[in-house]
């Protein structure tokens, strides 16, 4: 089971929880099962082609997946999966 | 402003009231602020503008904070320059500088902190902070210390000496963070959830990021209500290429600018921290994040919030984003120097050096009026060029040791 943080913005999504615990073996799978245990994540997450929205951003251990393996990136059981709102700045 | 009317998403269109928030609860994009372009059209007039302050406050009605009381917070209406000797140089005809070294804090930041503060203390905040990557950092601390208001600033630890004393001498907090701005920024966007201050550059961010249309209105008005054929824009976050473009549109919008203007808009960056430059060159939308490793420290941001819709505007408008190595950063802040008497910062380097590069490229033509933003000092970054520039020589105090240094002089009769 993978944790994954929770943005303020899609709380109302997970019952007020900031953590859930979620079965999937990469970050696209974790995310599809977020969906499963708490319909409407799926729709916030991603876009009508079914990609991860331009301006979410997913963390694993800290570390922006686009530098690992993107929604492929593989996930275990001590996993902590961030989504992040859009960065700001400059 | 009254005629600012709400904030809305740039990717859904979701609207929401006037508030410190920047992100959609949708779909997490970007929030930006609206405007009754209608009233302002109605209110808004050449004249009233020339009879205004010397400051981007002079463009009120198009900024979503009215001046602050006092004056407190100037900047902007700094020189355009025209820049004969660098044009000769680079093979161009008619181009110009917008000299933004010559704010109060001797950077662009200090417009969009300006409307930033003006607008935190509109929502009764009492601290100021940001991420920064230096030339913010300057400009919110000591516009906090001018306005009253406490500041955190929080910058990567290894910046430029330079730029951590410009801003500790204000007297707030500077807290250097262990890794990049990349890093920074994100623990910001954290920060702003947990402790109710205004983060210029996060939960104030719509606002702060219009202070960046004031370079295009001052452009145009200081070519007698024109616009330039071609600009060229330094990239960091991308917001302020998107909003320069921005500017020069609503001119035409409000009834300032007869015609629908012409701009082409093209982006630089160094090829050590050059997503942007990147996705241009691939041909492709999606801009990736890098790790950034270059002396133009000021444009070092690996995932530019505003990089999507930067390479929008360099697409739509038939401009290029060059990218530019260290080494050409120099050269292209002694140019700066040599040909104009203009010392910018390392990112003025940047912008040159690609100036240069598009120009011998082809894609920065000499048939075109050329506007080039120089957007800080460069004694902000004497790190960079030391290694670089000294004394000519050193010689005993005699004239005739002068005269042997420089055998080639002769007299005047």
């Amino acid at each position: 089971m993978a944790t994954v943080r929770i943005p303020t913005q899609l709380r109302e999504l997970s019952g007020g929880a900031g953590e859930v615990t979620i079965d999937g073996g990469t970050v696209q799978a974790v995310l599809e099962a977020l969906e499963v245990a708490h319909p409407g994540f799926g729709e916030r997450l991603f876009d009508g082609d079914g990609k991860l929205r331009r301006f979410v951003n997913v963390f694993v251990d800290d570390e922006d997946i686009r530098f690992l393996g993107g929604v492929d990136t593989e996930v275990t059981e001590r996993t902590v999966v961030s989504i992040v709102p859009a960065v700001a700045g400059g | 402003m009254a005629s600012h009317t709400a904030l809305r998403c740039r990717e859904c269109g979701r609207e929401y009231p006037i508030a410190p928030i920047y992100t959609c609860e949708w779909c997490f994009g970007p929030l930006e602020a609206t405007y009754d372009y209608d009233a302002i059209k109605g209110s808004i007039s050449r004249e009233a503008i020339a009879a205004g302050p010397a400051s981007i406050w002079r463009y009120g009605p198009l900024l979503p904070v009215s001046a602050p009381a006092g004056a407190a917070l100037n900047a902007g209406w700094t020189p355009l320059v025209r820049a004969d000797r660098l044009a000769a140089e680079l093979g161009l005809g008619e181009l110009w500088i917008k000299d933004d070294t010559r704010n109060p804090t001797n950077s662009f930041k200090d417009r969009v902190v300006a409307v930033a503060l003006g607008k935190a203390l509109d929502f009764g905040f009492k601290t100021a902070a940001c991420a920064s990557t230096g030339n913010l950092a300057n400009a919110v601390a000591a516009a906090a210390a001018r306005t009253g208001l406490e500041s955190f600033v929080f910058v990567p630890s290894d910046l430029e000496a330079g730029k951590i004393l410009t801003t500790a001498v204000y007297g707030g907090n500077v807290v250097a963070i262990d890794g990049n701005y990349d890093d920074v920024n994100r623990l910001c966007a954290e920060l702003a959830a947990e402790f109710p201050w205004a983060f210029v550059n996060v939960n104030v961010r719509p606002f702060y990021a219009e202070g960046s249309k004031t370079l295009a209105y001052e452009t145009a008005e200081q070519l007698g209500w024109e616009t330039p054929d071609h600009v060229v824009v330094p990239i960091a976050s991308g917001s302020l290429l998107t909003k320069i473009h921005k500017g020069f549109h609503e001119l035409h919008t409000v009834g300032l600018l007869d015609e629908e203007p012409v701009v082409r808009v093209s982006g630089a960056q160094a090829l050590g921290c050059s997503p942007v430059a990147t996705a241009f060159a691939d041909g492709v939308d999606d801009v990736h994040p890098v790790r950034p490793s270059t002396i133009a420290k000021s444009l070092a941001i690996g995932n530019p919030a505003d990089g999507y819709y930067a390479l929008d505007v360099i697409r739509k408008t038939g401009g290029a984003c060059g990218s530019v190595t260290d080494d050409e950063v120099v050269e292209g802040m002694r140019l700066l120097a040599r040909t104009e008497g203009i010392f910018g910062e390392t990112a003025a380097g940047v912008t040159i050096a690609t100036l240069a590069k598009l120009a011998r490229e082809g894609v920065v033509r000499r048939d075109e009026r050329v506007v080039a933003y120089v957007t800080g000092h460069g004694l902000k970054t004497l790190d960079a060029i030391a290694p670089h520039v000294s004394v000519t020589t050193t010689i005993p105090p005699r004239l005739d040791a002068f005269r042997a240094a420089f055998p080639e002089l002769t007299q005047e009769a």
